[in-house]
């Protein structure tokens, strides 16, 4: 309760100070817009439904684009671990990959996809694929021996051994590989979006820019970070302490 | 309810005398077992050689020997979960060649799933085995209450404490009902109480199931308070030293004069296996 007292202050205080830094007009108010203009903006967006539609948009790509990372993250990673031969190779083939910044696969998916919707969740893909690819690996690598003799032991082989053990010994590893595939399956989805997109919030933001309209420009900013925010603190943190306290051990990422 | 449990049908079974063929069939043999393993400079370990024992049916046979002899691996081996370098092992007369549901494990590390309840823990078994929903519950249960933990049964396993955990380890593997129940030092985490506690718990167990089980420990009067027989390892290579038989009456006590009698005459012939092992890491230490 005090911690989110402190919190509150906290950014009712920042806002006070812009407000004050906006009102000494230092930098032109197109430059420099009030936090009631961008209040305003926000509110407008929401009127007239851009934001709203913008919004949607954004979020139906994610879903498929992260979805598809899941499940084919969980697959990749599964092989990976359970194969040395696929380790050796496809691991580090994935490990090389994941230094790449994922909009560097923005002019690939162009010229393979066109100026398509497909262009655009192939970046989300690639750029939270990996992550979870890695995570999952590391996860089922890490499960203690003890679970697999103990569930082999109690009559448990095959899917069943997969299934009841294997995964459930994982979760809190491909939980955090979940959440880090969202966060990179987030950030590229917006710099896909804004340089190339069709609606969504990436887009949003680039009109802004070309409508020379700082207000929503901030206002779209603060959407975006918002919706990152709640899905990252609020859904996989609880999440994560969820399967944490279960499990039996301490917080350690 | 007049319906027997399968504990009662368990323990009255023990009481049926079985056809004299039978009571000289022994629940598991092991006849010529050698195990060699592979060291990284080429050469091989001979960690188990040419061990024959045998196991009666509703037995409590406990395996002693020092560090190294090679305990867990006859354990291993016995419960098909490595092969024998040669030799070989049978459970009622059939060759072991595998893991089976038949032969169950507790290892130190107990390996509970945290992701599981008390009473889901101890179904598991049973789930794995195809057994419906409402039966496995019932006789999860019935394993619960056999240990005194039937209050728990939807606690999550670190809400419990070492002797606890011993317990639900104990019930899960019960309740598959196995053939052979293998434990491997299993007490050893444990406080002296809590220890002590233990051995009560499953000798009133074993008592009341019939179970056999092949019990490994280092601790000389832990085997002597438990077993019918206490079964001594020599060090490196492994082999059966000596068999010692217990006919000290049960329940027992480890501050019984009996019990520390015998524990004593297994201790003396430890002693000389314990001075071999360190003899063999000193030459060992001065060759390096
Ligand atoms: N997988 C393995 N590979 C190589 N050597 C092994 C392997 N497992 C066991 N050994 C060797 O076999 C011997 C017996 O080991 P084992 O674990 O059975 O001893 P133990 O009697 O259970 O010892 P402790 O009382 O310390 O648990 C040891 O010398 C060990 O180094
Ligand atoms: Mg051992």
């Amino acid at each position: 309760m005090r911690r989110r007292i402190e919190k509150l202050i906290f950014f009712f205080c920042l806002l006070a100070v812009w407000q004050v830094i906006y009102k000494m007009k230092i930098w032109s108010p197109f430059l420099f817009p009030s936090p009631f203009e961008v209040f305003d903006a926000l509110r407008l967006g929401f009127g007239d439904r851009t934001f709203l539609i913008g919004v949607g948009i954004s979020m139906r790509r994610i879903a498929i684009g992260y979805g598809i990372s899941i499940v084919l993250g969980l697959a990749l990673g599964l092989l990976i671990a359970m194969n040395d031969f696929l380790e050796n190779t496809i691991g580090s083939l994935v490990l090389s990959l994941q230094s790449l910044p994922s909009i560097c696969w923005l002019p690939l998916a162009l010229l393979w996809f066109g100026l398509s919707e497909a262009a655009i969740l192939f970046v989300v893909v690639m750029g939270s694929l990996l992550a979870v690819t890695i995570n999952t690996e590391s996860g089922v690598r890490n499960v203690p021996k003890i679970y697999m003799l103990a569930g082999r032991n109690l009559g448990a082989n095959g899917a069943r051994l997969f299934l009841h053990v294997l995964l459930p010994a994982s979760l809190p590893y491909l939980i955090s590989g979940l959440k880090q595939g969202w966060a990179f399956a987030w950030r590229s989805l917006i710099a896909g979006e804004m340089i190339y997109g069709s609606l969504g919030l990436g887009f949003l933001l680039m009109m802004g820019r070309d409508l020379n309209d700082m207000s929503q420009v901030l206002a779209v900013m603060g959407l975006i970070m918002f919706l990152g925010y709640v899905v990252d603190r609020v859904f996989f943190v609880n999440v994560e302490r969820h399967i944490r306290s279960r499990w039996g051990f301490a917080p350690t990422s | 309810m007049s319906e027997p449990n399968d504990i009662s049908r368990m323990t009255s079974a023990a009481f049926e005398l079985p056809q004299f063929a039978e009571l000289r069939q022994p629940k598991l043999r092991v006849s010529g077992v050698s195990r060699k393993f592979a060291t990284p400079n080429g050469t091989s370990v001979i960690a188990l050689e040419h061990i024959s024992l045998e196991v009666r049916p509703g037995e409590f046979l406990c395996i002693v020997g020092p560090s190294g002899c090679g305990k867990s691996t006859l354990l291993s081996l016995m419960a098909g979960l490595d092969t024998p370098t040669s030799g070989e092992i049978f459970l009622d007369g059939q060759r072991v060649d595998g893991p089976g549901t038949g032969l169950s494990v507790i290892f130190q590390e107990l390996g509970l799933f945290p992701w599981l309840t008390v009473l889901q823990n101890v179904e598991f078994g049973l789930k794995m085995k195809g057994m419906e929903r409402a039966e496995r519950r019932k006789r999860a249960m019935e394993f619960l209450r056999l240990v005194h933990l039937s209050s728990f049964e939807s606690s999550y396993i670190h809400q419990l404490s070492g002797g606890m955990k011993q317990r639900v380890a104990l019930a899960r593997s019960l309740a598959t009902q196995p053939d052979v129940l293998f434990m491997d030092e299993p007490f050893a985490a444990l406080d002296a109480q809590t220890r002590d506690l233990m051995h009560e718990e499953l000798e009133r167990v074993w008592k009341e199931t019939g179970q056999t089980i092949v019990f490994v420990t280092h601790n000389v009067r832990e085997a002597v308070r438990l077993g019918d027989r206490v079964m001594l390892l020599t060090f490196r290579p492994g082999r059966v030293k000596t068999v010692f038989p217990v006919i000290l009456e049960r329940p027992r006590h480890l501050e019984d004069a009996d019990l520390a009698h015998t524990a004593r005459e297994v201790l003396a012939q430890l002693k000389e296996e314990i001075n071999k092992a360190v003899e063999e890491e000193y030459s060992h230490a001065a060759k390096d």
